[in-house]
C-alpha cells in the first residue's frame, strides 16, 4: 500500500466501496426501480393482481431466467449461443424421461448427471467455436438443429414426468406468501454457482477474453480454454433451465420453445454489452421479469397479442436506447 | 567483445520469421546481460516488433533458438514467457478495458503491494484501484502496465517505446527507474525511437536491418553515428528520380495554399503542429512510427477532431465533422491499409463508383453509362489491371492501391493526403503510383505524403516536414535529401550527430532555424 492509501481511514473506505458497486450495478438497480413501477402499474390496471400473479410469474419465468443467465455466460466472454433453447429442450425430455416412475433418490442422481450432460453440450458448442475457427453465431446456430434433433430422438412427444419433490421445489411460495420459491430456488442456483465462479480466476479471464481479446492473450490469459469453459457454463444453466422446465410443467417437452431469442432480449436488456466483457446476470434475471410482466399486463389490458409483441419489441428498443444514452453522456463528460 | 565469456541471460540465434511472402525476420540474434539496458534498434519494418513478439512468446518463430539463463526454451504463449521470468510492456498497454485495476492485477496474478511500490517510484501516488482501465488515461495506463510489470519481478522486461505519450516528468520517472536495473542480476531490453534516452540509459544496443541483426554496438557519447550507419546499411540506389521540380516548387510558395494548419493539438499525440501544402506539390512527411503522423492524418481526413488549433482549406477556416465534410472539400484520403479502403467482396468498377454515389447522399438509381465511361478512363490512366476485377481482394496489393487512388482521381481530386500508400507494394508499382502523384501533381493538385519508407522522399516529394514526438521539428528540401540525412533528421539528431530535444518554447525558433 502507498503511504496515500494508507491515510484514507476505514470510514470511507467503506463508503467509497458502496459507492463503487452502486456505480458499477446502477443499470440494475434501475431496472429492479423499473420493475417495482410495472409491478404498481399492474395493480393499478388488475386490482384483483396479488400474491398468486406474482407466483404465477416466477414459476412461469424461471426457465426463461436460467437461459438469460445462460446466454449472458457467454456473450460476456465476447460470444453468443444460439441452441440455447435446444439444449433446455434436450436437457429438459432427458430429465423426464429417466425420471418417468422411478423412485425420488434416482430422481436426484438424474438431476446431477443432467446438469454434466449439460456441461458436456455446452463445451462441445465451445470447443467447435475455438477449433474451427467458424464464427460462433454460425456454429451454434448448426448446432440448435443438432441439438433440437437429439432431443427428438429421445422422445418425439410430450411426455415423461417429474419427480415430486421437484415440483415441490419451485410450485407454492416460501414463509410469506409473496415470496415465491421458485425465485428463491432461481436466485439460489445463480448465486451458488455464479459467485464463486465470478471471483475466480476464470471468471475474470471470461470478461478479459470479452473486453479485449488481445490484450487477455498477452496477460497471460488462455484465450481458447476460457471460450470453452464460458460455452460449459452456459450449458450446464442451459441444463438447469431444462430441469426446471420439467419441473414447473411436470413433462419433458422435446420442441424448444422461444428462450434463445428471448434469452437475447433479456440479456440485451440486462445491461450486458453484446459486445463482450460487460455487465453480470443478475440483470438479465430482471430483465426476464420485465419482458414477462409487460407481457402479462398487456393480456389484462386486452392488447391484440400480435399487437402485443410489436409492442414488446418496442419497449425492449426504447429501454436499451435510453440506457446507452446516459452512457454516452458519461462517457463525454 | 571481451576476451572473456560473458554469462548471457536471454541469448536468441538466428531468429527467423515470414509471413506469408513477406520475410519479417531473416536472421536476427540477441544477446541481453545480467544488469544491462540493452537496446534494440532499427528502421521502421526492420522487424523489432516480431522479434519482441517472439520472445514473449506471442508469435511462434519459423525458426531459431532462444535461451534463458542457460536453459533453451520454447515459448509458445505470453502466459508462457512470463512463468519463464520474460515479461514485455507493448506500446498498446495491455490492461483489459472493461475491468477494474485490482482485477486487472489478480488477471495477471500481481502481488499488489510490490506494485504500489513502483507506482510509487514512477512517480504516480494516488491510484484508486476501483477505477475501471477504460476511463484512465493512456499515460497513467502506461505506467500502471510498467508498474505491474516491474511488480512480478521479472528477469528481463521489454519495453517498447516506453516514453511515447508519456508526459516529460512521468518519462523522466521511467527512465530513472529503468536505469536502475545497472548491476542487478536482471536487464532490460529497450526499444526506443530516441537516440537521447539511447544514449542516457542503454549499455550496448542491438541493430537489426532488414530483419538481420547487423551489428551490436557499445553505446557510449559518439556511437549514435554508428547506429545510424548500421540501421541505413547501403542504399539501394534502384528507382530514380524523373523530373525535377523546383521550379514547380518554386511557383507554388507564392500562391494561397490548399491546405494549412496552425497550431493543431490533439492530446499528447499532437502539439502545436503548423505547415502549408500548396497546389502543385507533394509535401512530404518524415516520421518515426507513432510521432503523431497517425493522428495528423486522422484530423486532415476528417476522421477524428483535433483538441485545439486551425484547419484552412484554400485560405478559409474549415472544420470537418465527418470523413465526407473532407471529401467534399476536395481532401481525399488514401491510407496504408487497403482493407480500410476497399470493399474487398466487392468490383473494382463498384469500388471506384463508390465514394461519388455515397457522397450526393442519393440513394436513387445510377447513371452507368457515364459512370462506365469514367470508370473506364480512371482504369486506363492508372494501368489498373482489372483481370481478376471481379473481386478487389483478388488483386495484387500495388493494384488495389491504385484502386484506391483511381475512385478519387475519377473525381479530379484537389488534396490528396497519402498516409504510406506503398506499404508492402512491389518496386515496379511503387514507382508508377511515386509517377502518378507527381503527375497529379503536375496537375495542380495538391500532395501531402508520408512513408515509412525514408529513400521514396527523394523520389517523390518536393519538400518535406519532419515530425518528431507530436511536433514538426524540421523542414527539409527533398530534392537531394539522402536516406542518412533523413534518418538523422527522423531521429532529431542534429548535424554534430548529437540527440537532441527541443525545449518547448525554443522550437519554432530552432524549426525556423534549420529552415534557414
Amino acid at each position: 500500500m502507498s503511504a496515500a492509501a494508507e491515510v484514507v481511514g476505514t470510514g470511507t473506505r467503506r463508503r467509497d466501496d458502496a459507492l463503487a458497486w452502486l456505480r458499477r450495478n446502477a443499470w440494475t438497480i434501475g431496472l429492479v426501480g423499473f420493475l417495482f413501477v410495472l409491478f404498481a402499474f399492474t395493480r393499478v390496471i388488475q386490482p384483483r393482481y396479488n400474491a398468486a400473479g406474482v407466483q404465477g410469474l416466477a414459476i412461469s419465468v424461471l426457465p426463461l431466467a436460467l437461459a438469460a443467465v445462460a446466454q449472458a455466460v457467454v456473450i460476456i466472454s465476447g460470444g453468443i449461443d444460439l441452441s440455447i433453447g435446444s439444449m433446455m429442450a434436450l436437457t429438459s425430455v432427458v430429465s423426464a424421461t429417466l425420471m418417468d416412475g422411478r423412485s425420488d433418490e434416482f430422481a436426484i442422481a438424474v438431476v446431477f448427471g443432467v446438469l454434466v450432460l449439460g456441461l458436456a453440450l455446452g463445451a462441445v458448442n465451445g470447443a467447435l467455436v475455438v477449433l474451427t475457427r467458424v464464427p460462433d453465431i454460425v456454429v451454434t446456430l448448426a448446432m440448435l438443429f443438432v441439438w433440437a434433433g437429439a432431443a427428438l430422438l429421445v422422445r418425439s412427444s410430450p411426455g415423461g414426468s417429474a419427480a415430486q419433490w421437484m415440483r415441490d421445489l419451485v410450485l407454492g411460495s416460501l414463509l410469506v406468501d409473496v415470496i415465491p420459491k421458485a425465485t428463491v430456488v432461481l436466485l439460489l442456483v445463480v448465486a451458488v454457482v455464479w459467485i464463486p465462479f465470478g471471483r475466480s480466476r476464470l471468471g475474470l479471464s471470461l470478461y478479459a477474453v470479452g473486453s479485449n481479446q488481445l490484450a487477455a492473450f498477452r496477460s497471460g490469459v488462455s484465450v481458447g480454454w476460457t471460450k470453452v469453459m464460458g460455452y460449459a457454463l452456459a450449458g450446464l444453466f442451459a441444463a438447469l433451465g431444462g430441469i426446471a422446465l420439467t419441473a414447473s410443467t411436470g413433462i419433458g417437452t422435446p420442441v424448444p420453445g422461444p428462450y434463445t431469442l428471448l434469452s437475447v432480449a433479456a440479456v440485451v436488456l440486462g445491461g450486458v454489452s453484446l459486445a463482450g466483457g460487460r455487465g453480470g446476470v443478475f440483470g438479465p434475471i430482471i430483465g426476464v421479469f420485465v419482458l414477462q410482466l409487460i407481457r402479462t399486463d398487456m393480456t389484462f389490458l386486452r392488447i391484440n397479442t400480435n399487437l402485443a409483441v410489436v409492442t414488446q419489441g418496442v419497449i425492449l428498443i426504447a429501454v436499451v436506447m435510453v440506457g446507452s444514452l446516459i452512457e454516452i453522456r458519461r462517457a463525454r463528460r | 567483445m571481451t576476451a572473456v565469456a560473458t554469462e548471457s541471460l536471454l541469448h536468441a540465434t538466428d531468429i527467423s520469421k515470414r509471413y506469408g511472402a513477406v520475410v519479417a525476420l531473416r536472421s536476427a540474434s540477441i544477446d541481453v546481460r545480467p544488469g544491462e539496458v540493452h537496446a534494440l534498434m532499427g528502421a521502421n519494418g526492420a522487424g523489432k516488433s516480431t522479434l519482441v513478439k517472439i520472445l514473449t512468446g506471442a508469435v511462434r518463430p519459423d525458426a531459431g533458438r532462444i535461451v534463458v539463463r542457460g536453459q533453451e526454451r520454447s515459448v509458445h504463449s505470453p502466459g508462457d514467457a512470463r512463468r519463464g521470468g520474460v515479461v514485455s510492456v507493448y506500446q498498446e498497454p495491455s490492461l483489459i478495458p472493461d475491468l477494474d485495476i485490482r482485477s486487472n492485477l489478480r488477471l495477471t496474478r500481481t502481488p499488489v503491494d510490490p506494485f504500489h511500490h513502483w507506482l510509487g517510484e514512477l512517480g504516480v501516488e494516488r491510484l484508486d484501484l476501483r477505477r475501471v482501465a477504460r476511463r484512465l488515461p493512456l499515460a497513467t495506463l502506461r505506467i500502471i502496465d510498467l508498474a505491474r510489470a516491474l511488480a512480478i519481478e521479472p528477469d528481463i522486461i521489454m519495453l517498447d517505446e516506453m516514453t511515447a505519450a508519456l508526459p516529460a516528468n512521468l518519462a523522466e520517472r521511467v527512465l530513472d527507474v529503468v536505469g536502475r536495473v545497472r548491476g542487478t542480476d536482471r536487464s532490460v531490453l529497450f526499444i526506443s525511437h530516441r537516440m537521447i534516452e539511447i544514449g542516457a540509459i542503454c549499455d550496448r544496443a542491438t541493430v537489426l536491418r532488414e530483419g538481420e541483426t547487423v551489428g551490436v554496438v557499445d553505446v557510449r557519447p559518439g556511437s549514435e553515428q554508428r547506429i545510424v550507419e548500421l540501421m541505413l546499411g547501403e542504399a539501394a540506389g534502384e528507382m530514380r528520380r524523373d523530373d525535377v521540380t523546383t521550379e514547380r516548387a518554386a511557383r507554388a510558395a507564392g500562391t494561397t495554399p490548399r491546405l494549412a494548419t496552425v497550431d493543431l493539438a490533439k492530446g499528447t499525440k499532437l502539439r502545436g503542429v503548423s505547415f502549408e501544402l500548396h497546389p502543385g506539390e507533394v509535401l512530404g512527411v518524415v516520421a518515426l512510427e507513432g510521432q503523431g503522423q497517425d493522428e495528423l492524418f486522422e484530423i486532415l481526413a476528417g476522421a477524428a477532431q483535433p483538441d485545439g488549433g486551425e484547419l484552412r482549406i484554400d485560405g478559409e477556416t474549415a472544420s470537418f465533422g465527418h470523413p465526407a465534410d473532407a471529401i467534399r472539400a476536395g481532401v481525399v484520403y488514401v491510407a496504408a491499409d487497403r482493407a480500410e479502403a476497399l470493399l474487398m467482396q466487392r468490383s473494382v468498377r463498384e469500388n471506384i463508383a463508390l465514394p461519388f454515389s455515397a457522397r450526393f447522399g442519393s440513394w436513387g438509381p445510377i447513371d452507368t453509362a457515364t459512370e462506365d465511361e469514367t470508370i473506364e478512363k480512371a482504369v486506363q490512366t492508372l494501368q489498373i489491371d482489372a483481370r481478376a476485377g471481379n473481386e478487389v481482394r483478388r488483386l495484387s496489393g500495388g493494384n488495389q492501391q491504385k484502386v484506391t487512388i483511381a475512385r478519387w482521381v475519377r473525381g479530379g481530386l484537389r488534396t490528396m493526403l497519402c498516409f504510406d500508400p506503398t506499404r508492402g507494394i512491389d518496386i515496379r508499382t511503387k514507382n508508377q503510383i511515386y509517377k502518378l502523384l507527381r503527375d497529379l501533381a503536375a496537375s495542380g493538385a495538391a500532395v501531402l505524403l508520408y512513408t515509412s519508407e525514408l529513400k521514396e522522399i527523394e523520389l517523390a516529394c518536393d519538400r518535406a516536414i519532419v515530425m518528431f514526438n507530436g511536433r514538426i521539428v524540421n523542414e527539409i528540401d527533398a530534392a537531394g535529401a539522402d536516406e542518412a540525412t533523413l534518418l538523422r533528421a527522423a531521429h532529431n539528431i542534429g548535424a554534430d550527430g548529437r540527440g537532441s530535444e527541443l525545449p518547448l518554447d525554443d522550437e519554432e525558433a530552432a524549426a525556423a532555424e534549420a529552415r534557414a
